[in-house]
């Protein structure tokens, strides 16, 4: 067997959480993973920490305890100014070899998923990619980590039971955060830290990076497939009228007609809209994963036998280019009635 | 510098769309199921091939699988690659991302000099893009993931990639040897060419290494170098729909559907 670099017997009871930061606000993916951490800490009298990186970040750790970390531990570096996954996993391998928690939480970002896949070859142990639920077995410690299986309808409980840390990536939009407590109290501890820019290959040569879309959390999302024909204008229409957004499966955005930060999907977003509907798509379980948690679905498809169906509340049978407009002519009239 | 080397993993899976699962014992049903290469991996492909195509040097792929995997990666190097590596042991089998990563990393070691090794974003059935950079590591070199584009500056031996994120986009570079990930659908994988496809398709064409071709450290491999084991399968509980048909003309649809919006839609 492979031998990881500390054993169950060495582990702290701790959960740590990889948090990820742009533009001096910390993500939601990370704030996510504090809530379920807290939760999961709460449940065994664990503690839960955050590793936090970059060049001065520190107000940040404060955040971060307001949303539930008892700990950050915090690695201060103008050389960890830009994700480099040289000085991150440095920096990361050094914290976790420190401080030997039980459990390690990253989100399935870009960046997570560079970091995770490095620090787990690094630290000679599993890891258990886009979970999309996670418990701690009480009595053992051991994390179970729950992953679709492909193909849909499969749940496969993944575990490992001599490996440490137990590893995990969790996409956006999975878990909720918990109500930010400006009271909480917390530690920050520096990680002391040895970095050279010798040890750093990678050089960022330019940089653009935005907030971007979040269709995580908006209220009402209005998906288009094949089936819609690259009007997206349409779509559009009706998500403004319903103070929601756009989103689309696969097809459309390899095609170029919108972006891919408006995937919905395995490969795309997980979102919890109120309402959802979904037009002109067929039901591939690569996409209804990704509209899984909304409270309600409206599917409008030709095609009868369609499975997107079987995911739907409300079905209707019919060509998306008819029904749509009619809707918006409806909310149109229905929003005159009340203004007048 | 010499010519360019460059390796693309490759990993052959069922098709998607025609995986269905025994709801009795929660195994994968494969009889009738087709196989194809990973489709991002043909994005990844693809990218070599063009730099081929800029820069001369050759392509080999490089997949660990079960012996048919075979016929499946002829035809990828009926596309234009030069050389097909597999990585076949029943001792391989019950990978997991670790010991997946260590035996890809054993193979690359085993080709010596490669420059660049290109991988898809993610396996349709896999570890999700926990690959390239597990890779990475294990052969202690640098990495550029998610690229939609890469340029080759030869002279200084670096490669400069385009990586996309969200809401932008980063610029990096890092010297060669370096392992890439390609983003699905960031270019048009091109047919295979049928003037190499009777060469493509020749008896041993491709290369077999087993675990002792590689000199694999056996608590590295398979089930035996894999921390993660797989506890239970279980149905997903999906939720409950109410699979109502909704009947009438698209103008009376469109009123029963302001009722659903009233009900549902905090105002
Ligand atoms: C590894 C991998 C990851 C993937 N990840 C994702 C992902 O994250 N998200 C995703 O969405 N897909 C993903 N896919 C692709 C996925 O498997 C499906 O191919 C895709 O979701 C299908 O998109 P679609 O429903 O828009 O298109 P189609 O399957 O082509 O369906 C189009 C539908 O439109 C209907 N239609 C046509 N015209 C009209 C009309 N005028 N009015 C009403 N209905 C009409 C048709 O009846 C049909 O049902 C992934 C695939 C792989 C292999
Ligand atoms: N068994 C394999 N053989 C060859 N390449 C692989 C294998 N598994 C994964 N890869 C490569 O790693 C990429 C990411 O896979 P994954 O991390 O499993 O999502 C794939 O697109 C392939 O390029």
């Amino acid at each position: 067997m492979t031998v990881s670099l500390y054993n169950p017997g060495e582990e702290q009871k701790s959960i740590l959480v990889f948090l990820e930061h742009e533009g001096g606000v910390l993500a939601n993916v990370s704030l996510e993973l504090l809530g379920k951490g807290r939760e999961m800490a709460d449940g065994l009298h664990w503690s839960l920490a955050g590793l936090l990186m970059g060049h001065q970040v520190a107000d940040l750790a404060h955040e971060a305890i307001a949303y539930g970390a008892d700990e950050v531990w915090l690695g201060e570096h103008p050389l960890l100014q830009f994700f480099t996954i040289e000085a991150y996993a440095h920096t990361a391998f050094q914290a976790v070899s420190d401080g030997k928690p039980s459990v390690f939480l990253l989100g399935a970002t870009p960046n997570g998923r560079d970091l995770a896949g490095r620090l787990a070859v690094r630290l000679r142990t599993g890891l258990n990619a886009d979970c999309s639920g996670l418990r701690i077995d009480p009595d053992s410690g051991v994390l179970v980590s729950e992953v679709s299986g492909f193909g849909g309808g499969v749940l496969a409980l993944i575990e490992m039971r001599t490996h440490r840390p137990q590893m995990a990536t969790v996409r956006p939009g999975v878990f909720t955060p918990s109500e930010m407590d400006r009271n909480k109290n917390g530690k920050v501890i520096e990680i002391p830290l040895v970095l050279e820019e010798d040890m750093i290959q990678t050089q960022v040569v330019e940089r653009e990076v935005g907030s971007g879309i979040d269709l995580t959390r908006t209220p009402v999302l209005v998906a288009g497939g094949r089936g819609i024909e690259g009007d997206f204008l349409m779509l559009q229409k009706l998500a403004d009228l319903l103070g929601g957004d756009v989103g689309a499966t696969r097809p459309p955005v390899d095609e170029g007609h919108i972006e891919r930060q408006r995937q919905i999907g395995q490969t795309g977003v997980v979102c919890s809209p109120e309402v959802a509907i979904c037009c002109g798509i067929s039901g591939a379980f690569h996409f209804v994963v990704g509209i899984e948690k909304a409270n309600t679905v409206i599917a409008i498809n030709s095609d009868p036998e369609a499975p997107i169906f079987d995911y739907a509340d409300y079905c209707i049978v019919g060509d998306v280019h008819q029904i749509i407009p009619e809707i918006i002519t409806a909310l149109r009239s229905e929003g005159e009635i009340a203004h007048a | 510098m010499p010519d360019l080397h460059m390796v693309v993993c490759v990993k052959v899976v069922p098709k998607s769309e025609e995986i269905r699962v025994d709801p009795e014992t929660m195994h994968l049903i494969r009889e009738g199921v087709r196989s194809e290469i990973n489709p991002p991996d043909m994005n990844a492909l693809e990218m070599a091939l063009d730099l081929k195509d800029r820069h001369g040097g050759r392509v080999s792929l490089l997949s660990m699988g079960p012996p048919p995997f075979e016929t499946y990666l002829q035809a990828a190097l009926a596309m234009g690659a030069d050389h097909v590596y597999l990585l076949s042991d029943r001792a391989f089998a019950g990978a997991d991302t670790l010991a997946t990563t260590y035996t890809l990393a054993q193979g690359i070691r085993k080709l010596g000099d490669v420059d660049i090794v290109f991988c898809g974003e993610e396996s349709a059935d896999g570890a999700t893009g926990q690959v390239p950079s597990g890779l990475a590591e294990w052969l202690n070199v640098g990495q550029l993931t998610l690229l939609t584009n890469i340029e080759m500056d030869l002279k200084r031996g670096v490669a400069r990639g385009h990586r996309e994120l969200k809401g932008g986009y980063e610029i990096l570079e890092v010297p060669l040897p370096v392992v890439v990930s390609v983003t699905t659908a960031c270019n048009e994988p091109r047919f295979m060419d049928y003037r190499i496809k009777p060469w493509a398709f020749e008896a041993g064409r491709v290369t077999v290494w087993t675990a002792g071709d590689l000199d694999a450290d056996e608590n590295h491999i398979g089930f035996n170098g894999s921390p993660t084991v797989v506890s239970s399968l279980a149905e997903a509980p999906s939720r409950e729909r109410k699979k109502q048909f909704l009947e009438g003309s698209p103008a009376e649809i469109a009123q029963l559907l302001l009722n659903v919006f009233r009900e549902d839609l905090p105002q």
